[in-house]
C-alpha cells in the first residue's frame, strides 16, 4: 500500500459515516476534504471540476464517473438507467466536452426481476443512443438479498473538449452573468413524493435529461462560456456556493428571478423544505460575459431544455473565501449557506 | 410556474412596514412564539424592515429545541434495542443527546426511520409483527392530535408491537412561565398560528387579561407576521391588551373540536422539563392510564433516565428571549449546525440555526 499522509485540518465530528456525509452539504465537503481527496491529491483532482480534464498528445479529454443509487428504481420522468447515462453525460458536458464513450458497472441485488433489469438496460441504451454515445465496457456483480437496493449503477464517461474551449471555475470573472436553463428541484421532489408515499396529488416529473446536446449547441455558436455546473445533489445552493468558493468571488442572486414550478413550491412548503437545496438532473447554471447574455438566452430558448432559461444573478466582486448573497423579494440581502447534510422535513 | 403569493407580496410588505413605522412612537419588545415564525422572519429579513424601536424576541416555539435531553437519551436507549424500529420526524434525528444523536446511532446499525405521520409508524408495526415499532411523539398541540390518533388506533387494533414515546408540550403554560420570570421583557406576543388552528385561542383570553399583555394569533408568511405586529403594536401604543386573530383564514376561537376531543381521550396533562427553561407545571402531554400499555417509557423501562443539561449552552436564555443567538460567545465558533452545543442550533426552526444560516 502506498504511503500517504492524511491532511486533516478539521476534526471529524462523527466516528462513523452518516447519511449526511453523502448529502452534498458541508459534512460531505468535510469528508471529501479530510479523508478522500488528501489520499489522492494531484493537480487534476484538485481542480474540483465535474470532469477531470486530461491533456493527452495535444488532445483534451474529459473523464468522469458517477454512481447511481436511487429508490424507487422507476420514477415519474425516468428510471435509474436513464439517470445513470444522463448524469454522467451531464458531468462531461459541464466541462464543455462532447461525450463519446461510457462504461457501465452493475451491482445487482439477488431477487431483482429480470424484466425490470431489461427495462433499465433498454432505457440506458435509448438515452445513450439519443446522445450519440456508445456504451463500450462494463461489469456485473450480484450481491446477496438485503445487501443492496435492487440495483446500483456506476457509469464512467469520456468526451472530447475542443481546443478553444476552456471552461472551469477558475475562469469565472467579475461581471459575468449567471444563467439557469430550467426550473428548480423537480427531480428531488418527484423522487421524494414517490419514495415516501406522501399522498400528494401531483403530476410532477423528474427533470432527468441529457444536457450535452444543448451545451454543444451553445459552444458551436461561439458562446464564451466561463463556467458551467449541473445542479444535482445539494441543488442550486450547493452548486453556487462551491463555485463561489472555487472562483474566490461573490455571486449576487436575485431570488424572485428563480423559476420554480408551482407544485414544487407547494410540496416544499408542506414538508418544510427549501427548493434551493433539492436535487435536479436536467438543470445547470452557466457563467457568461454580460455582453453575451442575450445570445446565450436566445440559444437556450430555442432548445427544449432551455425554454425557461433566465438570468438569476451576477458575479459581483472577488472574495477570498467565496460568498453567495441573495436579494430577496422583500428587498433584503442575505447570505446563502451550505446545509450541514440532507434536508430533513420539519415537525410542524 | 409558481403563482404569485399574496402573502409574500413585496408591495404589501412595504405598505405594512410603513404603517407600523407610522404608529410606533416608543420601543416595544414583542415575542413571536413559534419557531416557524422565527424562521420566516430571519429568512425574509423582516426584522430589518421594522423601525428600530421594535425588538423581536424569538420564543420557545420550536419543538425540537425544547425537547429535554432526557427525552433524547430515552429515545436513543430505546432505538438501540435490536428488536426496535424507531420512528421519528426528520428534524429530531440530528438533536444531540448526551453521547450521540439518532443519526449517528442509525449509522451504527439501529433501525431508525423518518416518518411524516405517526400513522406511518402504525402501518410499519402492522407490517412488521416481529418487531417493536416505537413512535417518538414530539411537538406542540399542532402534532399532538395525529399522535393521539395513532395511539387511539393502536388501542382499537390492540396492536402489541407498537408504542409511543411522548414528549408533546403545550404552549399556554410556557407563555405564563415566561411572563412569570423575574427578568421577563416581553410586552406583546405573536401567538403561534398552527397551534391555535387546533386549540383555538380561548386559552389566551385569561393570559392576556391577567398579565395585561396583547396576544395576536399570527400566521407564518411575511404579510401575516407584519399584520400581526401591526395589530400588536397598535394595542401597545393605545394602552390596550386583548387577544386578536390575524390568522382568521386558519384559526377559529374554539379551534378544532374533534382534534381536541381525541387529545383529551388519549392524553393527560403533566409537568414537563423544557430544554433550557426547566420544569414547567402542566406544560406536557403524556398518555393517560387507559393507554399505559402503549407507553414506550414503560415498555422499555427508560422512565428513570434523567440527564442534566450541559452548562455551556445558553439556549435557555435564547429561548427566553434574553440573548440573541449572535451574542453567544459559542455561536458560529464552537457551536455550529455540524456540532451543535444545544438544540436551538439543530432544528431549522431554532433561532440559532436561523441566524447561522441567514445572518453571518
Amino acid at each position: 500500500m502506498p504511503d500517504f499522509k492524511l491532511n486533516c485540518p478539521l476534526p471529524l465530528q462523527y466516528q462513523h459515516v452518516v447519511m449526511a456525509h453523502g448529502g452534498g452539504g458541508r459534512l460531505m465537503q468535510q469528508l471529501l476534504g479530510t479523508v478522500i481527496r488528501p489520499a489522492f491529491a494531484n493537480p487534476i483532482l484538485d481542480a474540483q471540476h465535474d470532469s477531470a480534464v486530461l491533456a493527452i498528445n495535444g488532445t483534451k479529454l474529459a473523464f468522469t464517473t458517477d454512481s447511481y443509487v436511487i429508490k424507487p428504481l422507476f420514477f415519474a420522468g425516468g428510471d435509474i438507467g436513464k439517470l445513470a447515462v444522463c448524469g454522467t453525460l451531464n458531468d462531461l458536458a459541464m466541462s464543455g466536452a462532447k461525450p463519446l464513450y461510457l462504461s457501465c458497472a452493475l451491482i445487482i441485488e439477488e431477487g431483482l426481476a429480470i424484466a425490470d433489469l431489461q427495462r433499465i438496460m433498454a432505457s440506458m441504451q435509448q438515452a445513450a443512443q439519443q446522445a450519440g454515445v456508445l456504451l463500450v465496457t462494463g461489469d456485473t456483480k450480484v450481491v446477496e438479498r438485503g445487501c443492496g437496493d435492487g440495483l446500483y449503477i456506476n457509469t464512467a464517461g469520456i468526451g472530447l473538449i475542443a481546443e478553444a474551449v476552456n471552461i472551469s471555475p477558475a475562469h469565472i470573472q467579475v461581471g459575468d452573468h449567471i444563467i439557469i436553463n430550467s426550473d428548480l428541484a423537480r427531480h428531488g421532489m418527484a423522487i421524494m413524493l414517490a419514495r415516501e408515499g406522501i399522498a400528494f396529488d401531483s403530476h410532477l416529473q423528474s427533470d432527468c435529461a441529457d444536457l450535452s446536446g444543448l451545451v454543444q449547441t451553445l459552444l458551436a455558436d461561439g458562446l464564451d462560456i466561463h463556467c458551467m455546473r449541473d445542479l444535482t445533489r445539494g441543488g442550486l445552493a450547493s452548486g453556487l456556493i462551491e463555485l463561489a468558493c472555487a472562483s474566490h468571488s461573490t455571486f449576487d442572486i436575485d431570488e424572485p428571478a428563480l423559476p420554480i414550478h408551482a407544485d414544487v413550491q407547494s410540496a416544499c412548503e408542506i414538508l418544510g423544505l427549501d427548493p434551493w437545496y433539492i436535487a435536479n438532473e436536467g438543470c445547470f447554471v452557466l457563467f457568461v460575459p454580460a455582453t453575451q447574455t442575450e445570445q446565450a438566452l436566445s440559444l437556450l430558448h430555442q432548445h427544449p431544455l432551455g425554454q425557461q432559461a433566465c438570468v438569476i444573478g451576477e458575479v459581483k466582486q472577488t472574495h477570498p473565501q467565496g460568498l453567495v448573497t441573495l436579494q430577496t423579494a422583500m428587498g433584503i440581502s442575505r447570505v446563502l449557506d451550505l446545509l450541514s447534510g440532507e434536508q430533513l422535513p420539519r415537525i410542524c | 410556474m409558481a403563482q404569485p403569493n399574496p402573502y409574500r407580496d413585496p408591495a404589501t410588505v412595504r405598505k405594512l412596514c410603513q404603517a407600523i413605522a407610522a404608529i410606533t412612537t416608543q420601543p416595544w419588545r414583542i415575542m413571536e412564539v413559534c419557531g416557524g415564525q422565527t424562521h420566516s422572519i430571519i429568512k425574509h429579513g423582516l426584522d430589518q424592515l421594522l423601525p428600530p424601536e421594535i425588538t423581536l424576541i424569538h420564543g420557545p416555539g420550536c419543538p425540537v429545541c425544547v425537547t429535554s435531553l432526557s427525552f433524547i437519551d430515552k429515545a436513543l436507549a430505546i432505538a438501540a434495542q435490536p428488536e426496535v424500529i424507531f420512528c421519528s420526524f426528520g428534524d429530531m434525528l440530528r438533536v444531540p443527546g448526551s453521547q450521540l444523536d439518532l443519526l449517528a446511532l442509525k449509522a451504527q446499525g439501529a433501525d431508525i426511520r423518518v416518518v411524516y405521520s405517526p400513522l406511518d409508524a402504525l402501518t410499519l408495526a402492522q407490517q412488521n409483527p416481529n418487531k417493536q415499532v416505537v413512535f417518538f411523539g414530539v411537538g406542540f398541540e399542532t402534532t399532538a392530535p395525529s399522535t393521539a390518533l395513532a395511539a387511539y388506533q393502536a388501542k382499537q387494533l390492540q396492536l402489541k408491537n407498537f408504542s409511543l414515546l411522548i414528549a408533546h408540550v403545550r404552549v399556554p403554560p410556557v407563555m405564563r412561565a415566561l411572563l412569570d420570570a423575574p427578568n421577563q421583557q416581553v410586552q406583546g406576543f405573536l401567538g403561534a398560528g398552527h397551534v391555535c388552528a387546533i386549540m383555538g385561542y380561548h386559552e389566551y383570553l385569561p393570559i392576556s387579561a391577567h398579565y395585561g399583555i396583547p396576544i395576536v394569533v399570527t400566521g407564518f408568511e411575511p404579510v401575516d407576521i407584519l399584520q400581526g405586529l401591526y395589530l400588536c403594536i397598535k394595542q401597545l401604543e393605545t394602552g390596550k391588551h386583548c387577544v386578536e386573530n390575524q390568522y382568521s383564514r386558519a384559526v377559529k376561537e374554539q379551534g378544532n373540536a374533534p382534534a381536541q376531543a381525541l387529545m383529551q381521550q388519549v392524553f393527560q396533562v403533566v409537568d414537563r422539563n423544557w430544554r433550557g427553561l426547566g420544569r414547567i407545571a402542566d406544560s406536557g402531554l403524556a398518555l393517560n392510564s387507559d393507554y399505559a400499555q402503549w407507553d414506550a417509557e414503560q415498555r422499555f423501562a427508560v422512565s428513570t433516565i434523567t440527564t442534566q443539561e450541559p452548562l455551556t449552552c445558553r439556549s435557555g436564555e435564547v429561548l427566553q428571549g434574553l440573548l440573541k443567538p449572535a451574542q453567544c460567545l459559542e455561536f458560529a465558533t464552537r457551536c455550529t449546525p455540524e456540532h451543535p452545543l444545544g438544540a436551538t442550533m439543530v432544528s431549522s426552526e431554532g433561532a440559532c440555526a436561523a441566524y447561522y444560516r441567514y445572518r453571518r
